[in-house]
């Protein structure tokens, strides 16, 4: 470990630190340890702020991932005043967290180089960043966007509403003729203030508001959330209990996946692989209804352990209908791969370089489609994945194809390892009450939803209760990547490239 | 293309036959209608109202809202007695708000009855609808889209998501209404031709969900006349279906 990453603590996933024990660093060297520890290969997980008594002081907070030795670092800063020097220019996959922290302490970054809102909201502290008057209310999307201008170009506006059955979002197109220059993604339409709701927690209504972060990752989110409340109460949870979540993250994964590949054939037209997979998906989701009667895991995931268990005859049951499901996406899936027009459309498009990728931080299958070898099972497992270990699958391509082979070969990882976990499930309990939270820590917890790393912080009082929950869905990271993606692209190409990330609005908007 | 032919063959027929045939499998744990047994209730106990998320249950009667409930079991959990419970009885929509209420003596529900003569006629047959998310966490969205899936094929029943509100005959909204889609979801409601139907889908959409009371939010959609409420969180697909095809009449007096 050389000097500048010894400036922050270390601490390992899921893992709990005193506040008095997070270095404290002045802010340029706080954000100089950020940006070399960046420029060593390791990642920005969380940056955020936190209100302190003072209305004048704010705290900034980073959780830095360094996967390649397997490890996070910890530390904290103050800003003093209205404003701070941005970091974006040096180390740009801090971008969308120093808007963050403007939009919800009233902290001007100066000298960001496209300082907008995030999520059209009113600020925490009732200072704003960018001066709007309080009482007026707060249009989303609408404000400056980077436009090019030239004969023959032109603007296409889509959304908020959308054509399909989709969460809301706009998007603002530039383009020449056919082609993309650039594309602005304006969110927020589903901001609903959970972190702002969590904080005084954890009460009867937490959990639910983690479950409902992003639907489709319940499983993923909530075991973030249990690890953040085991290591805050130093509970130790039942083994039966980690591989139990363990299979539920991983049919979570395969649920997705497969229905993303069932997907992305639908937009190229290739309809026999559409409609397989639109179905098996569904199956998937009903083996999660099979362990806990909810098809998205709702009930599941409880801090402590898990809510249900699994009788012999009920593993069996499971292990019979994954050996159906494992040949029926074997079949459905394979198709893709051996037809020459699929392959023609999902070759080459909404390619994402892998330097790119690094500096933006893109996380999960659309990193690892970019040749990124980071995975939270595999460079900070915790729970099950402590013992069984999940190869890190990659691919060198960056486009469509290698984002949908990503998927494919994570398919059969997470079908092998359930095989595996259910006919080598642990005996005893599934669960164990957490008692009282440590007063004035701060807890971290990573685990690897099916569209990448999730992050989640929880910073106590001096009573035991949630002074601060961050948050950060894969999501966060990652839209960005598809808007660059997007540029001397076809237009017609993009909701291939879309559903080749297939990113969350509601977990993105929070 | 022979390899195509051949998959196709081995995945065979998938539609349910529901509702003229037996329904889909449902899972064993399946949260649908709950159910209580207030002779088991200890004087005074409201433990069941306290740890309840969303303030779902009234602390005196037991008086249950279907319509805020999240399907949780945070409820049986708590109750010492074993009062409560969860049956797989999936069939939970209503054509009135105040038909969510569910007191404990109740032992039927009043299950959404058919459009009227007039929109029944027009809508019966071909049920055009728009969808729009306003929030929530895209679950009910993701099982309202799993209708369009050959399990379940929604067509065959005229029924159809389309792409435009000026396509539509009504509008199925899912989410609790945040202050940043009121616009929007205002603006494509006014899109769509008279007359019109608004179906909610899900907890957030008929009283806010678990996001209840927050600023940010509008404990769902409170400003359009809605004409089904889908309860759940999310509500299962068979859920969803049995309401769609109740307002077409499609599922008239099946008990
Ligand atoms: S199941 Fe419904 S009534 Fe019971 S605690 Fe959960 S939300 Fe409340």
């Amino acid at each position: 470990m050389n000097q500048q990453s010894a400036k922050l603590a270390a601490i390992a996933n899921g893992e709990a630190i005193s506040l008095n024990e997070i270095p404290f660093l002045e802010l340029l060297d706080f954000q100089q340890t950020i940006s070399s520890g960046v420029n060593r290969g390791q990642r920005v997980s969380a940056l955020f702020g936190a209100a302190t008594a003072e209305p004048e002081l704010t705290f900034l907070y980073v959780v830095l991932a360094d996967d390649e030795e397997n490890h996070l670092h910890v530390g904290r800063t103050e800003v003093k005043g209205a404003s701070f020097p941005s970091l974006t220019p040096h180390c740009p996959q801090v971008h969308l967290f120093e808007r963050e922290i403007a939009e919800q302490f009233g902290l001007k970054a100066i000298g960001h180089p496209w300082f907008k809102p995030v999520r059209y909201c009113h600020s925490w502290t009732g200072r704003d960043a960018w001066e709007r008057p309080a009482e007026a209310a707060i249009q989303p999307a609408v404000g400056d966007f980077y436009r090019v201008a030239g004969e023959q170009v032109h603007e296409v506006a889509v959304g908020p509403v959308h054509a399909g059955v989709i969460e809301p979002g706009h998007f603002r197109f530039q383009c020449h003729g056919e082609e993309v220059m650039h594309l602005e993604i304006a969110l927020g339409f589903q901001h609903r203030g959970v972190e702002k709701a969590l904080s005084g927690g954890p009460d009867a209504r937490s959990l639910h508001l983690i479950e409902t972060l992003a639907g489709d990752t319940t499983i993923g989110h909530t075991i973030a959330y249990a690890q953040i409340i085991e290591a805050l109460s130093h509970t130790q949870k039942p083994v039966r209990a980690q591989a139990l979540r363990g299979i539920a993250l991983e049919l979570e994964r395969l649920a997705n996946h497969v229905g993303d590949l069932g997907a992305l054939a639908g937009d190229v037209g290739f309809l026999p692989t559409a409609s397989f997979c639109g179905r098996i998906r569904g199956e998937f989701l009903n083996l999660t209804a099979y362990l806990c009667g909810n098809r998205f895991g709702r009930g599941l995931v409880q801090p402590g352990g898990v809510g249900f268990d699994l009788d012999q005859r009920g593993i069996e049951e499971m292990l019979r209908r994954i050996e159906i499901l494992r040949k029926e996406s074997s079949d459905a899936i394979n198709l893709l791969w051996e037809n020459q027009s699929v392959m023609a459309r999902f070759e080459d498009t909404g390619r994402l370089a892998e330097t790119l990728a690094v500096e933006l931080g893109i996380v999960g299958p659309a990193g690892r489609a970019s040749g990124l070898m980071r995975d939270v099972r595999y460079d900070h497992p915790s729970g099950i994945f402590r013992f069984a270990q999940m190869p890190i699958s990659t691919y060198d391509s960056g486009d469509v194809f290698g984002r949908a082979y990503v998927r494919w070969m994570e398919i059969q990882q997470s079908i092998a390892f359930i095989v595996e976990q259910l006919k080598n499930l642990p005996a005893g309990k599934v669960r164990l009450l957490p008692g009282a939270l440590q007063s004035e820590t701060l807890a971290v917890a990573l685990s690897e939803g099916w569209r990448g790393e999730i992050c989640q912080v929880a910073l106590t009082d001096a009573g035991g209760r949630f002074a601060r929950y961050k948050i950060v869905d894969p999501s966060f990271h990652n839209w960005f990547a598809l808007a660059q993606v997007l540029r001397n692209q076809e237009i017609s190409d993009f909701p291939l490239c879309n559903k080749s990330f297939n990113l969350s609005y509601c977990g993105h908007d929070l | 293309m022979y390899q195509e032919i051949l998959t196709r063959f081995k995945q065979g027929y998938r539609t349910i036959k529901f509702p003229e045939g037996p329904l889909p499998p449902l899972p064993e744990h399946l949260r649908g209608r709950p159910l209580f047994a207030l002779d088991k209730c200890a004087p005074d106990c409201r433990l069941c109202a306290e740890v309840c998320p969303v303030a779902a249950i009234e602390p005196a009667t037991k008086a249950l809202d279907l319509g805020k409930c999240l399907f949780c079991t945070d409820c049986v959990q708590a109750c010492p007695a074993g009062a409560i419970s969860f049956s797989r009885d999936y069939r939970l929509s209503v054509r009135r708000r105040e038909d969510l209420l569910v007191s404990v003596e109740q032992q039927e529900m009043v299950l959404a009855a058919e459009l009227e003569r007039r929109l029944l006629k027009l809508f019966g047959r071909s049920l055009k609808l728009r969808q729009v998310s306003a929030g929530g966490c895209n679950a009910c969205e993701a099982d309202v889209n799993v209708l369009s899936t050959i399990g379940w094929d929604l067509g065959r029943f005229g029924i159809q998501v389309v792409a435009s509100p000026r396509h539509a005959d009504g509008l199925l909204i899912t989410g609790p209404v945040t202050r940043n889609m009121e616009l929007a979801l205002l603006k494509t409601w006014e899109a769509v031709a008279e007359p019109k139907v608004v179906i909610v889908v899900g907890a957030c959409a008929i009283a806010g969900g678990p996001y209840r009371g927050l600023a940010e939010v509008g404990d769902g959609v409170q400003k359009l006349p809605v004409d089904l409420y889908i309860p759940g969180c999310p509500p299962h697909p068979l859920t969803i279906l049995d309401g769609l095809l109740r307002l077409i009449g499609r599922i008239e007096n099946r008990s």
